[in-house]
């Protein structure tokens, strides 16, 4: 479905320092310096995926989809999208994708949602009843209903998110990219967008890339992540396979009866501790999670007992500065 | 060609979503109109030698000119193209299976013609019951308007096809203003709109008859009142048609040429 080999991209971008001087020395003379922004980025995306393109700001996710979506042409490489590549045949290739950019808008500013619609609907010259059956049901999905009449500037951003993204499939695209759906939403809207990006995957068999910071996305959605790092690949696989092999950390949060006797367990980490209460890290490497509530059970009298896995974010965290990105 | 359909719909439903803006433009126009008139009266009245152009005909110039003024006038911009290229909203344009020369093409022709539509009737229909002399009068016979329709239709094309290359310009510059200064101050001047073509001095003439900018406002309201005779003007539809198609045809080249160098910056 998606095949991208080797691609690399650098942008020049002027550099100056700050003050009156140095910006009277930039009129006649300019220092350059070129960003390297992606550099030499390959994978595959089979039919029906949902891959989770993520990052830290700046590492190029924007600029892999933005030459995914025929927008920007790359220095080098090869991109092949249902045999097409996107920046040559721009006009034929994007018939077949939608794109959300978060932090972009493609609806009329003034007037109301439906009549942006009703543009797309000819832009992409959607039949009839075909825009019909798929505006009932993103109507239905998303919600639309009470704001599709109402003029974008007056809605809020969850309600102008939903229908950003509505606009993006009433042409039934078969790939779907989302850069940062879910910036700036509230918990309910953002539920709202992930429930819908699994329906349409799963009914209708929609290939989705989606960028984001929110680990909570990844997680609803994504069974594959694709992580970059200052323009490089870092990993490319399973999420489970991420967690497993960085995630190796544990929190056990224990309360029992007054004890004043040190809890200390080898394999541990004592993040806090009082009397009546712990916060242990254990490392399932070194110890299994069961031997050390075997092991508090013997010197302390438990109330109650509570395992975490690290939570993702952490887990991006720490991998990120393992790379040093 | 739906598309371009739907795009005028939508400016015109936007248009008429401001009927204030519509109707304060209106009363400004007259305004303009009159004061217009006065000075060139005023100047009529005094003059030594007889002028190239009757005062009869120069006055159905002026609220010819008022009238169809979002035809004529190079300020007259879509701040939402600008938006578009500097705010980096053009991805999604770029996303669109369509030709974008065309569809911008299209957007800024609807946004005069829905603007003209909206507001040339009052003008018009007010500006021929005005009491003499100030009144506009009906052209000479059914030929010569006919003629001015095409004209002015043409006119319209051909200012569209001048005013993309602002738009183009605004992917070098990213700033719109330098461009609009240069263009409207230039371009109006050249078309006639501040001065009647056939009052400037000679030389300025020579200049402004090279340029295209009169063919979309000077040829047609000359023609309207028949101070163009049909012969010269049907020569002049052919050079409309030229300067159109060559216009365009740079303005392709120039907009995909600025369109493989964009780049959409930030997030």
């Amino acid at each position: 479905m998606i095949k991208v080999e080797g691609i690399t991209k650098s942008f020049k971008v002027a550099k100056r320092s700050t003050g009156l001087l140095q910006a009277t020395k930039a009129l006649f003379h300019r220092e350059h310096t070129i960003v390297e922004a992606l550099k030499d980025i390959s994978f595959t995306i089979e039919p029906g995926e949902i891959v989770g393109y993520i990052g830290p700001n700046g590492a190029g996710k924007s600029t892999t989809i933005k030459i995914m979506s025929g927008i920007l042409v790359p220095d080098g490489g090869n991109c092949s999208i249902m045999g097409f590549t996107p920046w040559k045949e721009r006009t034929q290739y994007v018939k077949n994708i939608g794109v959300v950019f978060g932090q972009r808008s493609q609806l009329w500013w003034d007037v109301p949602v439906i009549d942006s619609f009703e543009l797309l609907k000819d832009i992409y010259k959607v039949p009839p009843q075909e825009y019909k059956t798929t505006l009932d049901l993103l109507n239905e999905t998303l919600e639309l209903k009470d704001i599709i009449n109402a003029p974008v500037r007056q809605l809020s951003l969850g309600q102008r998110m939903r229908c950003e993204i509505a606009a993006s499939l009433l042409h039934n695209p078969k790939i779907l990219f989302l850069d940062e759906p879910t910036i700036g939403l509230d918990a309910v809207s953002k539920i709202a967008v992930r429930q819908f990006i699994k329906t349409i995957n799963q009914e209708k068999g929609v290939t989705v890339v989606l960028t984001t910071h929110d680990m909570n996305d990844i997680e609803a959605l994504a069974n594959r992540v694709i992580l970059i790092g200052k323009g490089s690949l870092l990993y490319d696989g399973k999420l489970e396979e991420l967690r497993r092999r960085f995630g190796t950390h544990k929190t056990i949060t224990a309360d029992y009866r007054k004890n004043t006797n040190s809890i200390d367990i080898p394999g541990t980490t004592i993040i806090h501790w009082s009397p009546e209460h712990a916060v242990l890290s254990i490392d399932t490497e070194q110890i299994l999670t069961s031997d050390v509530i075997a092991e508090l059970s013997k010197k302390v009298d438990l109330l109650d007992v509570t395992i975490e896995s690290q939570p993702i974010e952490d887990i991006i965290v720490q991998l990120y500065k393992e790379f040093q990105i | 060609m739906k598309v371009y359909a739907s795009v005028l719909k939508l400016r015109l439903l936007i248009g008429m979503q401001y009927r204030a803006a519509a109707l304060a433009g209106v009363a400004t126009q007259f305004f303009w109109g009159f004061i217009s008139i006065m000075v060139f009266e005023a100047f009529y009245e005094h003059a030594a030698i007889t002028p190239p152009i009757s005062l009869k005909e120069l006055i159905t110039y002026i609220w010819l000119q008022q009238a169809f003024l979002a035809f004529v006038m190079l300020w007259f911009r879509d701040n939402e193209l600008f938006d578009l290229i500097t705010s980096g909203n053009i991805a999604y344009e770029l996303c669109r299976p369509a030709d974008l020369y065309g569809f911008w093409y299209a957007k800024l022709l609807a946004q005069r013609l829905s603007s003209a539509l909206l507001r040339c009737y009052p003008i018009l229909i007010v500006a021929f019951f005005l009491p003499k002399p100030y009144n506009m009068t009906l052209p000479p016979d059914v030929t010569t308007f006919i003629l001015f329709v095409i004209t002015l239709l043409l006119g319209l094309l051909l200012l569209v096809a001048i005013s993309m290359f602002l738009y183009i310009s605004v992917f070098v510059t990213l700033s719109p203003m330098g461009s609009l200064l240069i263009f409207g101050v230039l371009g109006e001047f050249f078309a006639g709109l501040i001065i009647p073509i056939p009052l400037m001095p000679m030389w300025l003439q020579k200049i402004a008859f090279v340029l295209p900018f009169r063919w979309t406002a000077d040829f047609p309201f000359r023609v309207y009142s028949g101070h163009i005779l049909q012969t010269e003007a049907l020569i002049g539809v052919f050079i409309q048609l030229g300067y159109l198609l060559g216009l365009l045809w740079l303005g392709k080249l120039a907009f995909n040429a600025a369109l493989k160098r964009v780049v959409v910056q930030g997030g």
